[in-house]
C-alpha cells in the first residue's frame, strides 16, 4: 500500500454523483487510490464503472462530490493545468496542421514559442511522424491522429498524463504501435500515467499496477501489482506471467459478472 | 497473356472530348438550354410578347443596356449591402444565442417565429415606415437573410465536441482563447453554409422591396417592362437578377475556400 505521504496523486473518500433523469445516479462511491511520481497506473473496468469520470475528476474538469484529490499536493478543485489529456476521440483542430495542433498547446499557455516548436518537432519524430508536419488531420490515418494528439498533452512536459481510453477507436496493429509508442515516450519523459482501458491486456502491457473497477456504482474492486520487467516488449504478452496476470483478472471480471460464459 | 500486354489500351481522345473538358458541364447545360430554347422559339414560331428567343433578348441587351446596367448597379448594391448588414447583424446575435441559455431561450424562438410572417405582406408596411430609398430595400433584404446566417452560426457554434471544450479547459485556456481558437474556426463551415443560403435569399429580397415601391433597380425595370407588354426587357432583366445572385454566390463561396482551406484540402470521402 502507497501511504498518502510519498504519493503524488491521492485520492481519498471521493465519490461522485451526477443527476440524471432518473434522480440520482451514483457514478463513483468511496474511491481511494494513492499513486507513487512516475507511476504508470491504469484503471480497468466495464463500462460504466466510472473509470472515466475517475481521471476527469483528477484532472479537475469534473468536481468531486464528496472526498477529496490533490496532485502534487494541490487540492484539484479546477482545471487543473498540469496535466496533459488524451481522449478517446483525437480532438485535433481540423484547421490545423499537425504541426500546429501540437502548437497550440503553447500558443494557450504563451510559453517560448520558438523553443516549443522544437520540442512539437522532436516529439513528433518521435512518433514517426516526421515528413507529416504540414499534413491536415484530414490527411492522417486514425492512428497518425492520435499520435499527433499525444504529442499535444506531451508538449508542456506535464508531470501527469491523462488518458481516456487513448487507443479505444484504433485497430488491433495500430493499437499495438502505439502502445509501444506511448511506453517509449514515457521513459523519454519524466511523469505519473493515469490510464483508463477496458482491454485487459492493454493495462498489463503498460501499466505497473492495474486497479479493477466494478460498476453501479463505481468502486475499486482490486489493485494488482504488474511485475514485467522494462522495457516491455510485445512478445512479453505471451510470457507465462503475462498469462497469468490475465487469467487472474479475468477471474476477477468473472466474478462481478462482467463475463458470463455459459452459452 | 502476352498479347494483351502488347497492346496498350490507348483512351480515344477526339476533337468532342476534348472540347466537352475546356467548359465546365454547368455551362454546358446552359449552352444546351439556349440552342433548345432558340430552337423552339424559332421552329414553333411564337412570338416575343409570349416568348422571346435568346437572340431577341440579347438583341435587347444591345439597345438597352445603358439603361439595364445602371439599374442592375442598384439592385446588386442593395443585395450587397442588404446581405452585408444582415451578416454583422446576425453573426454577433448568433454568438449571444450559443453563449447565453437566457438568450436562447428569449430571442431564439422570436428569431423563428418572425420567420413565419410573410416578407412581402409586411413590405407595404415598411414602405410606409421608411420611405421609398434604400432603407426599406434593405430591411427587407436582411429581415430574409439573417434567419439561415444566424441559425447555421449558433448551429456552427454549438457544434464543439464536448472534448474539445475539455481539451481547452485542460490547457487553461480563457473563454475568449476558447472562441477564437476552438469555437469560432470549428463554427466556420457552418456559417458559411448560412452565407450562401443568405445570398440567394438577399437576390429575392432586392427584388420584392423593388416591386412594392421603388423608382429604379431591376425589379422596377420588370414592372415598367411589364405595363408596356416589353416581355424581351422582362427577360433581360430577369437574366441580370440571376446573373447578380450566381456571381454573388461564388465571391462567397470562394472566400470559403480562401477563409477554410482545410475543408478542401486532402482525400475526399470518396477515395479515402
Amino acid at each position: 500500500m502507497i501511504s498518502a505521504a510519498e504519493s503524488y496523486i491521492s485520492i481519498s473518500g471521493v465519490s461522485k454523483t451526477f443527476n440524471g433523469r432518473q434522480g440520482e445516479v451514483h457514478a463513483l462511491k468511496d474511491i481511494n487510490l494513492n499513486i507513487k511520481p512516475g507511476e504508470f497506473v491504469s484503471v480497468l473496468g466495464p463500462s460504466g464503472c466510472g473509470k472515466s469520470t475517475l481521471m476527469m475528476l483528477v484532472s479537475g474538469l469534473l468536481s468531486v462530490s464528496a472526498g477529496r484529490i490533490t496532485v502534487g499536493k494541490k487540492h484539484i478543485d479546477s482545471p487543473n493545468a498540469d496535466a496533459g489529456i488524451v481522449f478517446q476521440q483525437d480532438v485535433l483542430l481540423e484547421w490545423r496542421s499537425a504541426l500546429q495542433n501540437v502548437m497550440i498547446q503553447a500558443e494557450i499557455r504563451k510559453g517560448d514559442l520558438k523553443q516549443a516548436k522544437e520540442r512539437a518537432l522532436q516529439l513528433l519524430k518521435m512518433v514517426s511522424l516526421n515528413g507529416f508536419e504540414n499534413s491536415y488531420p484530414k490527411e492522417l490515418s486514425g492512428g497518425m491522429r492520435q499520435r499527433v494528439s499525444i504529442c499535444r498533452a506531451l508538449l508542456h512536459r506535464p508531470p501527469l498524463m491523462l488518458m481516456d481510453e487513448p487507443f479505444g477507436a484504433l485497430d488491433a496493429m495500430t493499437r499495438d504501435q502505439l502502445q509501444i509508442d506511448l511506453l517509449r515516450l514515457c521513459a523519454d519523459n519524466d511523469m505519473t500515467v493515469l490510464f483508463i482501458t477496458h482491454s485487459i491486456s492493454e493495462a498489463i502491457f503498460l501499466s505497473d499496477r492495474v486497479v479493477v473497477m466494478s460498476p453501479r456504482p463505481g468502486r475499486i474492486e482490486s489493485i494488482i501489482d504488474i511485475d514485467l520487467p522494462r522495457p516491455r516488449r510485445l512478445a512479453m504478452r505471451e510470457d507465462t506471467r503475462f498469462i497469468e496476470y490475465t487469467r487472474e483478472l479475468t477471474q476477477i471480471f468473472k466474478g462481478l459478472g462482467v463475463f458470463r460464459e455459459e452459452y | 497473356m502476352s498479347i494483351a500486354a502488347e497492346t496498350p489500351v490507348v483512351p480515344k481522345v477526339n476533337v468532342l472530348n476534348r472540347l466537352l473538358a475546356m467548359v465546365p458541364p454547368a455551362l454546358w447545360s446552359v449552352i444546351v438550354l439556349i440552342i433548345v430554347w432558340e430552337l423552339s422559339v424559332k421552329i414553333g414560331e411564337i412570338p416575343n410578347y409570349i416568348l422571346p428567343a435568346p437572340s431577341a433578348i440579347l438583341a435587347e441587351f444591345g439597345a438597352y443596356w445603358h439603361r439595364l446596367l445602371p439599374n442592375a448597379m442598384v439592385t446588386g448594391g442593395e443585395v450587397v449591402f442588404g446581405f452585408l448588414c444582415a451578416v454583422l447583424i446576425g453573426v454577433p446575435l448568433s454568438v449571444f444565442i450559443a453563449y447565453s441559455r437566457f438568450m436562447e431561450r428569449s430571442v431564439y424562438p422570436l428569431i423563428v417565429a418572425s420567420q413565419t410572417v410573410p416578407k412581402v405582406a409586411i413590405a407595404p408596411l415598411l414602405l410606409t415606415w421608411f420611405g421609398y430609398g434604400l432603407a426599406p430595400k434593405i430591411v427587407i433584404v436582411v429581415l430574409l437573410s439573417f434567419f439561415p446566417i444566424v441559425i447555421n452560426s449558433v448551429m456552427g457554434l454549438k457544434s464543439a465536441p464536448r472534448e474539445m471544450v475539455y481539451l481547452a479547459r485542460s490547457m487553461g485556456a480563457s473563454g475568449w482563447q476558447q472562441f477564437w481558437k476552438f469555437r469560432l474556426p470549428q463554427a466556420l463551415p457552418s456559417m458559411f453554409a448560412g452565407f450562401k443560403l443568405a445570398t440567394v435569399l438577399s437576390v429575392i429580397g432586392a427584388i420584392v422591396a423593388e416591386f412594392i415601391g421603388a423608382d429604379k433597380g431591376l425589379g422596377y425595370l420588370i414592372l415598367v417592362a411589364g405595363s408596356s407588354f416589353n416581355i424581351t426587357r422582362q427577360f433581360a432583366a430577369i437574366i441580370l437578377i440571376t446573373i447578380i445572385g450566381v456571381v454573388f454566390f461564388m465571391v462567397i463561396e470562394r472566400l470559403e475556400r480562401v477563409v477554410i482551406p482545410w475543408r478542401h484540402r486532402g482525400l475526399s470521402e470518396t477515395d479515402a
